[in-house]
Order: C-alpha cells, then sequence, then structure tokens
C-alpha cells in the first residue's frame, strides 16, 4: 500500500441512459480514503451500474470520474471489483487467483506465493486444488474476495457481495469486508440490505430510481434523513 | 449376400493380417488428417477467438462467410486448388501438386472455416459471461483470448474432433489434388472410390471399417470430453 493514493474520487454531473430508461441521472459523489461507502437503495435504484460506471465497465453517457493523481489504466490497475454473483474461470481455485495476478505483470513464482496468501485470507487455504466451481456459493464469493485481494488494491468496489447468500455465507464475507478496512483500504459497496449498511457504512449515499437523493455521514442520514423517500426505507416502508 | 459376407471376411484378413498395402493407406490418411487439422487450429482457434470479443466494421459479414464456408463442396475446393498448384498456376513453382502436401493444402481449407465458426460461438458465448470481471481484472481483448480459449477447451475440442471428422471423410478434394497414386497418396477414402470401381471389395470394406471405427472413436471421445466437463464431474475428480 505504498504507492499513491489514487483518492479521494469525484464523480461528476454522471447520467446513464439504458433502453429509454434514465438509469442514473446527474449523479455527484465523492468517495474519501480509508472510509467504507456504502451506496444504499432499494432495487433498481441504478446502484451495480453506479459501481461499474465509477470502475470504468461502463462509459457514461456524460458526466466523468475523477481520481487523484493517476487516470486510466494506472488508475485502474489500483482497483478491484467483486460482483454479486462470482464469474470465475474454469480451472482450480488456486488458478483463478494466480491468472488475476499474472494479469499485474508479476511472474509466476510470485503470483502462486500470492495466491496462497489470498486463500489463507479468506480461509479457503485448503481448497486451492479444488475446481473453482465445485465450491459452494458462499465459498466462491470468498474466492472472489481472494482473488479481489490478492491484486492489492486500494479501492474495492464490492457489488451486493452477499445479495445471493445465506446468512452464515454473508457473515463471513462481512468478516473479510471488516478486515480491508482495517488494513487501510477503501471500498465502495453498494446494497438494499438496510442493516448491513448500518453495519459497515462510514458514509452513505443513498440512490433512488439514478438519483443521488441524500450523501453524507452514515451516522447522521440514518440519525436524521431529510428526503421522505430515505426516511420511507429506513422504516422499511419503500421498495423500489 | 454371399459377396458381402466374403468380403467382410477378407477385409478382417487384410486387417489383422496387418496387410501392408492396407496399413500405408491408413498411416497415411491420419497423417494427412491430422496435420490438416493442426493447420487449420493454428488460423482457426485465435481466428475465432478474435471474431468472437472484437468489434469492427463489416464484423457480421465476415461471420456469415465463415458460416457459409463450413459448407464449402470438397470438390469445388479441390479444384481450385489444383488450379493454384497446378504447373502453370499461380504456387506450380512449388511442385507440390500430386503430394501430401498438396493434400494437406486441400484439408486445411475444408477445415479451418469449422474450427473458425465453432471457435467464434463459443468463445462470444463465454466472452458474454466473462466480459466484466475480466475487463475489471485488467485483461485486454487480445489477453482475453487464449484465457477463453483454455477455458472453453472442452467445447473446443469438440469443435476440433468435428474438424477432424470432416477431413478424414472427405474424397473429393484429396483425390483431386493428391491423384490418388499408389503408395504416395492414397488415402482411405480414394482408395474405397477406386477399390469398388475395380471390384476390389475386400480392401475397399476394410478401409470402409476403418473408416467408420475411426468415426465412432471420435464422436465417442467427444462424448467423453463433454460428460467429464459437467461439475458433476469435476466433483468426482476432485474428491478421489
Amino acid at each position: 500500500m505504498e504507492a499513491p493514493s489514487i483518492l479521494p474520487l469525484a464523480l461528476e454531473d454522471i447520467s446513464l441512459r439504458h433502453d429509454g430508461q434514465q438509469i442514473l441521472d446527474r449523479i455527484n459523489m465523492l468517495v474519501a480514503r480509508r472510509r467504507t461507502t456504502v451506496v444504499l437503495g432499494p432495487n433498481g435504484a441504478g446502484k451495480s451500474m453506479l459501481l461499474k460506471v465509477a470502475h470504468g465497465l461502463i462509459a457514461p453517457d456524460s458526466g466523468a470520474v475523477r481520481w487523484s493523481g493517476l487516470s486510466g489504466a494506472a488508475a485502474h490497475a489500483r482497483q478491484a471489483m467483486v460482483f454479486q454473483k462470482p464469474v470465475l474461470l474454469n480451472r482450480s481455485v488456486l488458478a483463478n487467483i494466480v491468472h488475476a495476478v499474472r494479469l499485474q505483470g508479476i511472474a509466476r513464482a510470485k503470483a502462486v506465493h500470492r495466491a496462497h496468501t489470498a486463500l489463507d485470507y479468506v480461509g479457503l487455504g485448503d481448497m486451492a486444488v479444488r475446481p473453482a466451481r465445485s465450491l459452494s456459493g458462499g465459498e466462491q464469493q470468498r474466492l472472489s474476495f481472494a482473488r479481489a485481494w490478492a491484486r492489492d488494491p486500494e479501492v474495492l468496489f464490492l457489488d451486493e457481495p452477499t445479495a445471493s447468500l445465506d446468512p452464515a455465507a454473508s457473515w463471513s464475507i462481512e468478516q473479510i469486508i471488516v478486515e480491508l478496512r482495517r488494513e487501510g483500504r477503501t471500498a465502495i459497496l453498494s446494497t438494499h440490505d438496510l442493516a448491513m449498511a448500518r453495519r459497515l457504512a462510514d458514509d452513505l449515499v443513498f440512490l433512488h430510481r439514478g438519483r443521488a437523493l441524500e450523501a453524507g455521514a452514515a451516522a447522521q442520514l440514518f440519525a436524521d434523513p431529510k428526503t421522505p423517500e430515505l426516511a420511507a426505507f429506513l422504516k422499511g416502508e419503500l421498495h423500489w | 449376400m454371399p459377396d458381402l459376407t466374403e468380403g467382410f471376411a477378407a477385409a478382417f484378413r487384410l486387417l489383422f493380417g496387418f496387410d501392408a498395402d492396407l496399413w500405408e493407406i491408413i498411416v497415411l490418411s491420419l497423417e494427412v488428417n491430422l496435420a490438416a487439422v493442426v493447420l487449420s487450429c493454428l488460423i482457426g482457434l485465435p481466428l475465432g477467438g478474435a471474431l468472437a470479443v472484437y468489434r469492427f466494421r463489416g464484423r457480421k459479414a465476415v461471420i456469415v462467410l465463415v458460416n457459409a464456408l463450413m459448407g464449402l463442396p470438397p470438390v469445388v475446393v479441390g479444384l481450385l486448388v489444383y488450379l493454384i498448384l497446378s504447373r502453370s498456376g499461380p504456387l506450380g513453382s512449388l511442385n507440390i501438386l500430386f503430394t501430401p502436401g498438396a493434400m494437406v493444402i486441400a484439408q486445411a481449407i475444408l477445415v479451418t472455416p469449422i474450427v473458425t465458426a465453432l471457435t467464434r460461438q463459443i468463445i462470444e458465448n463465454l466472452w458474454q459471461d466473462y466480459r466484466e470481471q475480466l475487463t475489471s481484472l485488467g485483461s485486454s481483448r487480445r489477453r482475453a483470448i487464449p484465457t477463453l480459449l483454455w477455458d472453453g477447451r472442452t467445447a473446443v475440442l469438440t469443435a476440433v474432433l468435428a474438424g477432424f471428422g470432416r477431413a478424414a471423410a472427405e474424397v473429393g478434394a484429396v483425390i483431386i489434388v493428391g491423384g490418388n497414386i499408389a503408395h504416395h497418396t492414397r488415402t482411405m477414402t480414394t482408395a474405397i472410390a477406386l477399390e469398388t470401381g475395380r471390384g476390389n471389395l475386400a480392401l475397399a470394406l476394410g478401409l470402409g471399417i476403418v473408416l467408420v471405427t475411426l468415426a465412432i472413436l471420435l464422436n465417442a471421445a467427444a462424448w467423453m470430453v463433454r460428460e467429464r466437463s459437467t461439475p458433476e464431474a469435476a466433483l468426482v475428480a476432485a474428491s478421489r
């Protein structure tokens, strides 16, 4: 983590249309260093799209994604993303991580070493030779985290990482997210799970129908929502 | 049907008596088929992968063309290669008409579109699932092609086997450019055509039995590859 920081990240007036629908509508947000920013909102609010735009997987129709210091591929190399549904290669658990590390231009021997460290990090150390797709859903998601961690990212985009998992698996993923923050990494986590947001968020962005209705310190927003939408969502009365 | 039973009996005597002429033909056939398939893979695997991941003007037209070339009539390919390699043709100076080399070229022209088109379809499907994850990991499209080919290896192998089946079964191209010269360019299919015409049914049937057996073995191999690649098989393999 000695490399120069690419934070804070500024999203400026991000708009995105898809199939005639306004997915993201003039979003402005700032992501601070070494904090966990939770993008909270009901299903269909545009949370996944916002993370993908910020990570550079989707180009916005208008607006800008500005990292500090670095840009383009250099900034991208300091980021990693974990998707709701893990996409794993049809090879062993270990080979999945080695592939990801090798893409950073790291030699095989060193990549294998780092892959083993990453598997220990998420508690999959004894599954290295298993075919990745024979793992359970929770284990597959932990492997996704190990793969992201192995690239030593400063910023992690976590797109509803527990949405398809049972409570026990979700809990183990949350432990990893807590550990990532303790290491000084910055996470941008999207979720519709209010309880999870309360446990993990330092900062909060409330997204509703493609618009960022509220943003700020999580404790304050939870205590004193300014918009009727967030107030309703906190009461469990806003479903989309 | 005394002719048929006698023919089969004579055929088995030739096969298991290891008749030198018969086995010479079988070995040459396999060499030509194999060389043609290797050549086709060297071209078709990367080409199919590139057609799957790159987007460019005229891409659809290229895909339609490659798909159409899968149905090339072997005699027409034989005729074209004959014209190109004949003494007055553009590549006549190579002096390879009526050699196994010419047969390899003709069969490669027949097999390459099959390997390319099937590979393109397989890799395009994979790319849809992997694109965001691989892009997130910093993989370029070019770098993604070998990754995708390896991940789709079982499906790709069935495409290669389909190409081999085409090469092993065709007669029109090799008979024109090879000339069906005894001890030099006589393959199983051309020998069957010739010996049937000459009334030498034992040799023709013996070769026919080998060809059919080969086809069955190829299909069985393709089937086993697919079976072994199921998640259940992976689990069984991992628990051993």
